[in-house]
């Protein structure tokens, strides 16, 4: 598939494009098939595959050694899941629901992001303070960016201009300029920080804080300071078991859902107030979240009950938890 | 893959170091660096692990604080700060006094502390270290948190008593509740033994028979010792009366390697050796602990140990009260330490923190076999109105220590 290069077609002709391309395919038989969702089981060695209707697994597939974080390819062909023991990226071919090739990706791959407009995979490799940049058609290393000590979160503004890379232990927020390929601003946020995520209009990013059981906001369009940070009380539960981990938040910049990790609670949090609404319980040390297709439910890993909990979006309400394999870690729905 | 990826990243830094030695990048208007002074005693020759496969370290907790050293520099160069160390050893009954004005004469503002208890307080007391903090980072001395403490002394290593409580919660998390103790002929045994009497009652324990050890060190390499030791231990531990567990105190370990699977009736053997609490663990390797175990071995070219991690978590301290703060001012820093904002990650699963009454970090502990970690304490259920995390060790209410 060839890529669109950056700068030369207006996001609105990719878009366009995009829109025709995913067309094409829906006219394969298939488009016939319910969503899937793909989880990453880190001490399993496999990705289950679970039917978005039946709400079942079915299909478990073998993959390197301890998956973590998953991302689709922009063409939607393939599913990138980053194997940190065999320092690799593979990569699943979605209709064969097989790895085809496998990407070495340098020291301990842990979480991975995908370029809207190039073939660009960053990757955050913990043991060296860096990011890579692999480009995965030449299937070469198009550089590496330094940055503090255990890059973990990684997260890439909608218009691929900006990358943000969390360091667990400088606790900073890097925030790499994607065109000149490095970290331009360094902003401290709370401990052990994993997770980045930029709201849909790229105005701001989410930061979460594992040991500090917050959320910052930053700035992305002037200052790129944090501007707000958000706490978690979860009554009844001690204060250090409340852990920020994945987030998710919807299109129409209502909703923000916080992993809340061994506290056993996602967080809906008002996206533009930043009010924490409610906390829903969920299995044991919640881990990452994603929204489904048309954000009717959110889909969480539970990391020591080995399930996967189904929340609807709009009643906020669990409503099933799906056994996969051992440590679910990331958890990925196919666009 | 690897080779590329080196090169590469050398080309991109511009011929600068990757990885752990970061270019120091400051801006003209840089503040004083924050010099941190390690203070070393020499291992005493007669100290070595029993087992032969345990290494003998001459670089026991210093090679920790320098890795903090670094992972701060790591951070601080974004943020116009510098942390700079300098080390001094003493011999075993070395002048303490003068090891500490050599730091001083470098310039070291803040003291991190490897030596046994008795040379902590002489420290404490002695006029050169003016009103310097120190970091006591290797004994376990329940009597420095308490009626020794010293307003400018901190813990970053747990107390005997933190350790015996994380093992007497764990015991009771197993119901494994009558035992029998056998403690070594040193000093620091029989303060152990009595930290684990305390521990046992408080946990609703109980200890059915005790027996001293009271031979000295064997040679640690005789030829066919385990025929000895085989029809030894049996006899020595066969009086004592029904038990769940074996609890062994021999803190200097010279004895203890030799009980488990030797014993009378066959029981679990735990306390310094076979199942053991401990603030830090080769196999130690969740929430992200692995990261800093690689850290560390691809530093020092050994195995991170617990005194390590203990001057590691001193120098962490201060790198992130300084980050947070935006200050290199000693008083900035100490009050950022000792208020609640501070967390500092320890890669052991919950935030660690200063109690304000006696300068102990609270943490997790670990209570590990010799080749994997069985569970980390506090256990679930032993509840704390303030943090699960004081159920280990004094609380409050009974410290003994008065600023």
């Amino acid at each position: 598939m060839p890529f669109l290069s950056r700068g030369s077609v207006s996001p609105a002709i990719k878009h366009a494009v995009c829109a025709l391309a995913l067309g094409s395919l829906l006219m394969l038989p298939l488009a016939a098939q319910a969503e899937r969702i793909f989880v990453s089981n880190e001490k399993d060695n496999t990705v289950s595959v679970i039917d978005g209707e039946s709400l079942e697994v079915v299909e478990t597939i073998r993959v390197g050694r301890r998956p973590r974080a998953m991302a689709f390819s922009s063409d939607g062909s393939e599913l990138f899941v980053a194997v940190g023991d065999d320092e690799a990226i593979d990569m699943i071919d979605l209709e064969s629901l097989q790895v085809v090739r496998s990407q070495s990706a340098g020291d301990d791959p842990e979480v991975i992001r995908v370029d809207p407009n190039r073939p660009h995979v960053y990757i955050s490799n913990e043991d060296d303070n860096i990011v890579s940049v692999i480009d995965y058609e030449r299937r070469t290393l198009v550089t590496e960016i330094p940055v503090g000590v255990e890059p973990e979160g990684l997260g890439i503004s909608p218009d691929g201009r900006w990358l943000i890379s969390t360091s667990e232990t400088s606790n900073m927020a890097h925030i790499i300029d994607l065109e000149a390929m490095e970290a331009v601003h360094h902003r401290l946020v709370g401990a052990r920080p994993r997770h980045a995520e930029f709201t849909h209009d790229g105005r701001k990013a989410w930061v979460s804080s594992e040991i500090a059981g917050v959320v910052s906001i930053l700035d992305m369009e002037e200052s790129f300071d944090v501007e707000h940070v958000i706490r978690f009380d979860v009554p009844g539960v001690p204060r250090e078991t409340v852990q920020a981990v994945g987030v998710a938040l919807t299109s129409d910049g209502r909703y923000a859902f916080v992993a809340l990790g061994p506290s056993n609670r996602v967080a809906v949090v008002d996206q533009q107030s930043y009010e924490v609404l409610d906390y829903l319980l969920v299995g044991q040390r919640v881990w990452h979240l994603a929204l489904n297709g048309d954000e009717s439910r959110l889909y969480t890993t539970n990391g020591v009950s080995g399930d996967v909990t189904v929340i609807e979006v709009d009643d906020l309400r669990a409503v099933k938890s799906i056994p996969v394999g051992r440590f679910p870690w990331g958890v990925i729905v196919e666009p | 893959m690897r080779t590329l990826s080196r090169s590469l990243c050398w080309l991109a830094m511009g011929g600068l170091a990757c990885g752990l030695a970061w270019p120091t990048l400051l801006p003209a208007d840089t503040p004083a660096p924050i010099v941190v002074g390690y203070l070393g005693m020499e291992r005493p020759d007669d100290r070595e692990p029993l087992s032969v496969l345990d290494p003998v370290l001459d670089d026991d907790g210093l090679q920790g604080a320098r890795l903090g050293i670094s992972d701060n520099n790591a951070s601080a160069q974004f943020l116009g700060q510098e942390f700079v160390l300098h080390e001094v050893e003493v011999a075993e009954d070395g002048d303490v006094g003068e090891a500490l004005e050599r730091l001083v004469e470098q310039g070291a503002e803040w003291i991190v502390s490897g030596l046994p208890g008795e040379a902590v307080s002489e420290l404490m007391a002695h006029p050169a270290r003016g009103d310097r903090v120190v970091f006591n980072a290797a004994s376990p001395d329940d009597e420095l948190r308490g009626e020794a403490c010293h307003p400018e002394l901190y813990h970053t290593t747990p107390s005997r008593r933190m350790l015996a409580d994380a093992l007497a919660q764990f015991l009771g998390y197993k119901k494994w509740d009558r035992w029998a103790l056998v403690y070594g002929n040193t000093e620091e045994d029989r303060i152990l033994a009595e930290v684990l009497r305390g521990a046992a009652e408080r946990y609703g324990h109980r200890i059915v028979g005790e027996e001293m050890w009271p031979h000295d060190p064997l040679a640690r390499r005789a030829e066919g010792g385990f025929h000895a030791i085989q029809r030894e231990i049996p006899v020595f531990v066969q009086e004592l009366p029904e038990h769940d567990v074996l609890v062994i105190a021999d803190e200097t370990d010279y004895f203890g390697e030799y009980f488990p699977y030797q014993t009378w009736a066959p029981r679990p053997v735990v306390g310094t050796q076979g199942l053991i609490a401990t603030p830090w663990h080769r196999a130690h390797e969740s929430w992200g602990a692995v990261q800093l175990q690689r850290r560390f071995e691809e530093f020092a070219e050994r195995r991170m140990t617990p005194r390590d991690f203990g001057a590691w978590l001193a120098v962490r301290s201060l790198g992130e009260a300084a980050a947070r703060t935006g200050s290199v001012e000693r008083q900035t820093i100490l009050d950022y330490l000792l208020s609640e904002e501070f967390e500092l990650a320890g890669y052991l699963g919950l935030p660690v923190s200063y109690r304000t009454w006696n300068h102990q970090l609270r943490q997790p502990i670990l209570i590990t076999g010799p080749r994997m970690v069985a569970s980390v304490s506090p256990q679930e259920g032993y509840l704390h109105p303030r943090s699960p995390l004081d159920s280990l060790g004094a609380d409050e209410g009974e410290s003994t220590c008065r600023f």
